[in-house]
């Protein structure tokens, strides 16, 4: 088979980082190679130095073949290079053509676009990805899903020979995941070499061929995706092998309820939502996209507003209106999207950990007692083995599983009772998945109440007692964790639809 | 193993200067004394003794101004209002002083807590009514710019009657333990000023959600901060910090002028902004507004030593308003 492209012995230093060092990756035609590693490895480096984003500091870059050094992703797109960024790079307020053909616009005579031929354009594209898509959509009305396509498509429209996809399922579910195979393994027909970034490993045996593992910025070694077991590549991304201990549900129906909710509704998103949580509990919250889940914690959580409801925090009623309620009532959530919901990146990771804790950092004047906030900081930088330089560090310059554990650390010094996570390994290696699973065992240890939503089943299983299921805003079942329960009991529950009316309501 | 950690320590210090924009201000501050080498040299009457005091005199009212509007241009919003708003607090001061005759203290606070209201006022129409601030402190500047020419009846409030209030901004408690150096009280305010809000920043609770605001907002209303009432808190203090300035001006005129103000809000946005503070939010810092500030009145004032016409002297403060945003950016790639 043709080398597409070879790196070798590629390095890149940030301030206070070697985020490269000696790294390597070769990638054939046709071929979808598996780019693996913990948080802060450097595979989302890497690409960025292949796609022209970041400058190397030395290394080769062969592309078919020659020394190529692509400056500027401009550069990279003529050399045929695409890249599909973890965080999506598309302009809300355009249409999906607009998206896919900015910058390069077909044109009328006197400088005016050719409106009709860039959508059609666009809709020989779609076709050709079996996309059931207007080009004339506004995109920030589409699914995430359905804006990665527009990345993937918008890709291709440059003819792209090598394609690098950072975490492309991050946000898909099932369904969306299969079309997304599909299309990948489409292009792999036609001899685009694809770099597929991913941590799920069940995604890694169904489309990959090969795997490059990388560690701490190094080159571990490269295996083939099929043969190679599971636990080997593990060992090979940990340096060590990572083990887990089978869950065992406790018995709670004895232990007092931590939060319980009545009858939440807000339009077509919540319907008639009530459960209980208990001390000590992981509830799971499965479900697809865009069956509420989010919504329901961001509800409780007072960031949404609620038609009706009740929110009883320890037995006693409260009536949260805004998050500031919510911290008062003992509550944390962690959002799924850190960066725009979590974390002020530009701010430092100490700022960040202590900001919902202020006032215990501070003197009445309300003077800061920074060294308190650096000890507390350091300490919960430790604990939850959060990787940084330092905690003057900026949060933006620290990989996606040490902010997210910054998000933890912040609520885990707040000392909050209930813990609501969305989402808390999305974009997240498996050593650092490990940790945030222990870390919510340790919390339930000592009492605290977890509400867990997760895309990803089996963490779900993993992790929770109970598992509530919900479907297009409504509570379908709440099933037992354990051994008892499998994905099929889950996935019949959250594809129940709602056929007739008046069957919608509590189901305990 | 070791060498790694080091090398680790020293890229925290390395980040850590840079996040105190030790650099930004290092370029503005080397602007700065060029500016002053290059005048003195143009002109032997600029490096004299008068004619410092006079440049500091001059950026004592816009830099008291440009401090206070920092705090809300790092929150990631913007103050058009400062300049009226300077106005009106000044005309208050002339209600309190020479209309009714109250005690010169009473006028000073009344003045002040004008300021403060009205930054009340501003930060209210922003964090509650979700107006823009663009938008909302633009309604505020033509407000007080209507509600001084009402007051005063379009005519100025002198200060005649109120022996001393001419001294808060001209008098000199330096020159009287020093004789040598007659440095004005309005510079000596400008610098506890600069003081006091540079602590505030960097020291307390309001300095550190005025930075996580114009951060990530959302972040911070996520934290279960009650990021509205702090904003508003922000607007109540810079606003504050407004009303010293309308002090400091009608000191220094010995009269409120109701007429005057429009203007100096852009003047002072210009100081902020070659101070290196992003009109984005979440970063900027109160030294580099001050260097910004001096910048501007030692440009004016070096530009008239040199005889050059005030019409070309507008034209350069405009050009380096894009020459300094421009070096900043540079050195951001």
């Amino acid at each position: 088979m043709d080398k597409i492209v070879e790196m070798i012995g590629v390095d890149k230093g940030f301030p206070g980082v070697q985020a490269l060092k000696d790294a390597r990756l070769e990638l054939y035609k046709g071929e979808v190679h598996a780019l693996m590693g913990e948080n802060g490895a450097g595979k989302s480096t890497l690409m960025k130095v292949l796609s022209g984003i970041y400058k190397k500091d030395a290394g080769e870059i062969l592309i078919r073949g020659k020394p190529e050094e692509p400056v500027g992703p401009r550069e990279a797109q003529a050399l045929g290079i695409g890249i599909i960024h973890q965080e999506l790079s598309l302009m809300m307020d355009l249409s999906a053509a607009q998206n896919i053909f900015i910058g390069r616009e077909p044109r009328l005579s006197f400088g005016r676009i050719d409106d009709a031929e860039m959508n059609r354009k666009a809709a020989t594209l779609f076709s050709s990805m079996h996309l059931d898509l207007d080009p004339q959509t506004v995109v920030g009305d589409l699914t995430i899903a359905k804006q990665q396509m527009i990345e993937i498509s918008k890709a291709l429209s440059f003819n792209s020979e090598v394609l690098i996809m950072d975490e492309p399922t991050a946000a898909l579910n099932d369904a969306e995941i299969a079309d997304l195979f599909n299309i990948i393994n489409k292009l792999k027909a036609n001899g685009v070499g694809i770099v597929y970034i991913s941590h799920k490993m069940d995604e890694l045996k169904r489309i990959a061929d090969r795997v490059t593992v990388m560690r701490d910025g190094q080159y571990v070694g490269t295996v083939d995706a099929k043969e190679t077991p599971v636990d080997q590549i593990i060992a090979m991304m940990v340096g060590r092998k990572v083990q887990h201990d089978p869950l065992v549900v406790p018995e709670i129906s004895d232990v007092p309820v931590a939060l319980e909710v009545r009858g939440l509704n807000r339009g077509k998103e919540i319907r008639d939502v009530s459960f209980k949580l208990h001390r000590g509990e992981v509830l799971g919250f499965a479900g697809l996209m865009g069956a509420g889940r989010t919504e329901v914690a961001r509800a409780i959580f007072g960031a949404d507003p609620l038609d009706a409801g009740e929110v009883f925090v320890g037995g006693e009623k409260r009536h949260i209106t805004s998050p500031h309620d919510a911290v008062k009532a003992g509550i944390g959530y962690l959002s799924e999207d850190r960066k725009r919901y979590g974390l002020a990146i530009t701010m430092d990771v100490a700022a960040n950990t202590a900001m919902p804790n202020l006032e215990n950092f501070t003197s009445q004047l309300g003077v800061l007692n920074e060294s308190e906030i650096d000890t507390a900081t350091q300490e919960m930088v430790d604990k939850l083995n959060i990787r940084t330089p330092s905690i003057h560090q900026e949060v933006r310059l620290l990989s996606g599983g040490n902010q997210q554990k910054i998000v933890v650390g912040k609520w885990l010094l707040r000392d909050c009772d209930i813990f609501i996570f969305d989402e808390p390994t999305r974009g997240i290696d498996v050593g650092a998945k490990a940790e945030i699973y222990r870390l919510i065992e340790d919390l339930t240890a000592r009492g605290k109440a977890v509400i867990m939503i997760s895309s990803e089943l089996p963490e779900v299983m993993r992790l929770s007692h109970r598992i509530l299921v919900m479907c297009e805003g409504r509570v379908t079942g709440i099933l037992p964790g354990g051994e008892g329960t499998t994905q099929e009991d889950i996935m019949t529950l959250a594809t129940q639809r709602d056929t007739n009316q008046q069957n919608a309501g509590y189901i305990q | 193993m070791t060498a790694s950690v080091d090398a680790k320590k020293e890229g925290g210090f390395l980040a850590g200067l840079i996040k105190s924009g030790a650099h930004q201000k290092l370029l503005a501050f080397a602007s700065l004394i060029m500016l002053l080498i290059g005048f003195s040299l143009g002109s032997p009457n600029f490096m004299q003794m008068s004619n410092m005091i006079a440049i500091l005199q001059a950026t004592s009212v816009i830099g008291v101004l440009a401090i206070g509007v920092t705090l809300i241009i790092i929150t990631g919003g913007i103050d058009l209002s400062i300049g009226t708003m300077m106005t009106f607090c000044a005309v208050i001061c002339g209600v309190f002083l020479t209309y009714w005759g109250l005690p010169l203290p009473v006028g000073v606070v009344a003045g002040i807590g004008a300021g403060a209201f009205c930054g009340f006022c501003s930060g209210t129409f922003v964090a509650k009514m979700k107006i823009p601030p663009f938008i909302a402190t633009l309604g505020m500047m033509l407000i007080l710019k209507g509600l001084s020419l009402v007051i005063s009846g379009t005519r100025p409030i002198y200060f005649n009657d109120t022996p001393g209030f001419d001294k808060i901004s001209r008098g000199s408690l330096i020159g009287e333990v020093i004789p040598g150096l007659p440095i004005p009280n309005g510079v000596l305010i400008l610098f506890l000023v600069a003081i006091g809000v540079a602590y505030v920043l960097s020291r307390t609770v309001l300095g550190r959600y005025t930075y996580a605001l114009g951060s990530n907002e959302e972040a911070v209303r996520l934290s279960g901060v009650n990021a509205d009432r702090w904003k508003i808190a922000i607007y109540t203090f810079a606003g504050a910090i407004c009303g010293i300035a309308g002090v400091l001006i009608a000191s220094r005129l010995n009269s409120a002028q109701p007429a005057l103000g429009l203007g100096y809000e852009l003047e002072a946005i210009a100081a902020v902004v070659i101070g290196g503070t992003s009109l984005a939010g979440g970063r900027g810092t109160i030294l580099g507004t001050l260097i910004g500030a001096l910048i501007m009145s030692v440009l004016t004032n070096g530009l008239r030593v040199m005889s050059v016409a005030q019409e070309w002297q507008t034209v350069a403060t405009g050009a380096i308003i894009i020459l300094a945003v421009y070096a900043d950016m540079s050195r951001k790639k």
